[in-house]
């Protein structure tokens, strides 16, 4: 995963609440067992509606509870492959906001009123180390886990951190392991 | 000092501050292909095969389609045909078409007896939290997550907040399980649980049978929730011992997987299960719901307005005057042998309305042969429904079974967004007792006061 300092660009706005994730790539592009090209399949239904207009541009801002829904990585996938590097929301479904950490699209929450204002300053800069969205005329600070900001940072290999602590997880099992069930003797 | 359920098992399971030890992986073959090339890739191996177990749901046609090469659908075949072969790669045990074991994920963990009280339960799947109903932990990932936890075991996870929803007062006659979750969430908001694992507790709850604790865990996602769980008791232990996966006896320390009398909940919130009615939806979110005896309501935003618009409904519409194209009972919400035994129940000695196509689907290869056994499926077929093979069905349309634009469906699922079961398709979510009610009649019916 590619390191995030600071994310700069135009905003595309998508003001509406509960985007859930079938929304966001809808089931039939679920069949692909690849991670890449979920882009021009990005909002499939809606980008047919009349009046749509979804710019590629870094920054996208949305409503409340953005990527509620199905567990379905496709959605940052596609979101990432189409261009945008953040999404601000008021709030995330969190099976999503986990999912787009782990790719490397950053879930900014802030809160209704900041949203606004970067949807219509239609250009901000996301900060990562000062966790802070500045935008012409204004800036807000948000919330992040410090591991997740600190592997985000560094564009650090999740699973590579977790087997530094091998040793911790062989002692687990040794000492603190449930017996069963094994799926294997089934 | 006291400890919550939840609080019990996440202590024993962790490793490290923010790593937890996982029990059980379950997998299934739209969100693993990505996680098993990742760990090619980086040639890494997985960790404990026999804490994972695989199965083929969301693309198994429902026709009897007896081997995956037989899926016609090409992009569905190659999708668990890659299963198969990362199974076999990585030596995990697979149920794929063919197997007597074959199902939904949420529905083989339990009847296998291999999702017990106290586990750490991880799944690629939002519907995970159906396990909790065991008093499990169990939460749904992402492919990332379950290529992770493939390597690891473990789940790199930042303690979440808990909430208790306790529900005060009995259930009243034909109010089910699902009409629990939907006022719940109706109550609460879609995203009223989001960032926390909910418990939920109260008399009617412990009255619920394992189907249904497992029905109204399984829509916590729905409610925004990261799991939702319910604490063992004894119906708990006498559905699980036994099974080909779990002790031949009740362990003692399951008998501790309960909330201590003084522990806090960062949120709780009450319920008057007394004053539930039998629930359908309206709009275009599982929170978009009204009692079967009410109207579709007025809108109150533009969500509403433009959910509305993509329902084809009038404020004002008695909800058991909307007549119905489609019934689909079946889903990892609502296709346990005991749904199917209380739709069955229903139906029995009824035709299905001509105006409908009404379809069942069990959700495992257990469960069909279970009702087989009971002559289920006699009663679902001389009512005119179609009784279909195991798998995930109209609940999402990764398979043949979907529904057309503006067809209108009662579906015994647990979304109703847009598109959900076929692009443009409407889709009410109500029980199995409610959805075959509708079937028979052609439109919503109060379920308390119908005769048939």
């Amino acid at each position: 995963m590619r390191a995030i300092e600071t994310i700069t660009g135009r905003v595309s706005v998508l003001n509406r609440d509960d985007i859930d994730t079938d929304q966001i790539i809808p089931k039939q592009f679920l069949k692909r067992v690849e991670r890449t090209g979920f882009g021009e399949f990005l909002f499939y239904d809606w980008a047919k509606e009349p009046g749509w207009e979804l710019p590629r541009n870094p920054i996208l801002v949305a409503g409340r509870n953005f990527g509620c829904g199905s567990s379905r990585e496709h959605a940052p996938w596609a979101l990432e492959d189409y261009g945008f590097q953040a999404v601000v929301a008021p709030s995330f479904g969190d099976i999503f906001r986990n999912n787009c950490t782990k790719i490397g699209l950053l879930p900014i929450a802030l809160d209704a009123d900041a949203c606004a204002a970067v949807a219509q300053a239609r250009e901000a800069q996301v900060d990562l180390r000062e966790q802070e969205v500045r935008w012409p005329g204004g800036s807000a600070r948000f919330e992040i886990d410090p591991e997740t900001k600190h592997r985000l940072l560094n564009g650090l290999d999740d699973i590579a951190l977790t087997l530094a602590q091998a040793d911790a997880i062989e002692s687990f099992e040794h000492d603190r392991e449930r017996s069963g069930p094994v799926t294997t003797a089934l | 000092m006291p400890e919550t359920l939840f609080d019990k098992i996440w202590n024993r399971h962790e490793v490290a501050p923010g790593l937890v030890y996982i029990d059980l992986h379950l997998v299934h073959e739209v969100t693993s292909p990505q996680a098993f090339d990742g760990l090619r890739l980086a040639g890494r191996r997985v960790r404990r095969p026999d804490r994972t177990l695989a199965t083929a749901d969301h693309n198994v046609p429902t026709d009897g389609t007896p081997v995956a090469q037989r899926i016609k659908d090409e992009l569905s075949r190659v999708q668990v045909q890659t299963l198969e072969r990362n199974c076999a790669e990585f030596a995990i045990p697979v149920y794929s078409l063919g197997s007597d074991h074959q199902g939904i994920v949420h529905v083989i963990g339990p009847e296998l007896g291999v999702t017990q009280p106290g586990m750490t339960i991880v799944c690629g799947d939002s519907h995970t939290a159906t396990h909790g109903a065991f008093g499990a932990l169990a939460i749904g990932i992402g492919t990332s997550e379950v290529e992770h936890v493939l390597a690891t075991q473990c789940l790199v996870q930042a303690k979440p907040k808990s909430m208790r929803i306790r529900y005060e007062g009995d259930t009243g006659f034909g109010v089910t399980a699902k009409d629990l979750i939907l006022a719940t969430i109706g109550q609460m908001g879609v995203d009223g649980a989001v960032g926390h694992v909910v418990e939920y507790a109260g008399p009617a709850i412990k009255s619920l049978s394992m189907e249904g604790r497992m029905t109204v865990c399984n829509m916590t996602i729905e409610g925004g929730g990261r799991a939702g769980m319910v604490a063992p008791d004894e119906t708990t232990f006498e559905w699980v011992i036994g099974r080909p996966g779990a002790p031949g006896e009740v362990p003692d320390e399951w008998r501790e997987l309960r909330t201590d009398p003084d522990a806090s909940f960062d949120r709780e919130i009450t319920v008057d299960a007394s004053a539930i009615s039998p629930m359908v939806t309206w709009g275009t979110t599982p929170g978009m719901v009204v009692p079967v005896t009410e109207a579709v309501p007025e809108p109150g935003s533009e969500q509403d307005e433009r959910a509305l618009h993509y329902m084809g409904l009038e404020p004002g519409t008695p909800m058991q005057e909307i007549k119905l194209d489609r019934v689909f009972i079946g889903s990892c919400t609502n296709s346990r042998i005991g749904d199917l035994r209380a739709a069955a129940a229903v139906v029995e000695g009824h035709k299905a309305s001509s105006d409908l196509y009404a379809m069942v689907v069990p959700g495992s290869q257990q469960v069909k042969v279970q009702a087989e056994r009971e002559g289920l499926d006699e009663v679902f077929r001389r009512a005119g429904f179609d009784w279909r093979g195991a798998g995930c069905s109209m609940c999402l349309g990764m398979n043949p079974d979907i529904a057309a634009p503006q067809e209108r469906v009662a579906s015994t699922s647990n979304r109703n967004f847009e598109g959900r079961q076929g692009r443009g398709a409407r889709s009410h979510l109500v029980s199995p007792q409610m959805a075959a009610a509708a079937a028979i009649e052609g439109h919503f019916v109060d379920i308390r006061g119908w005769e048939g």
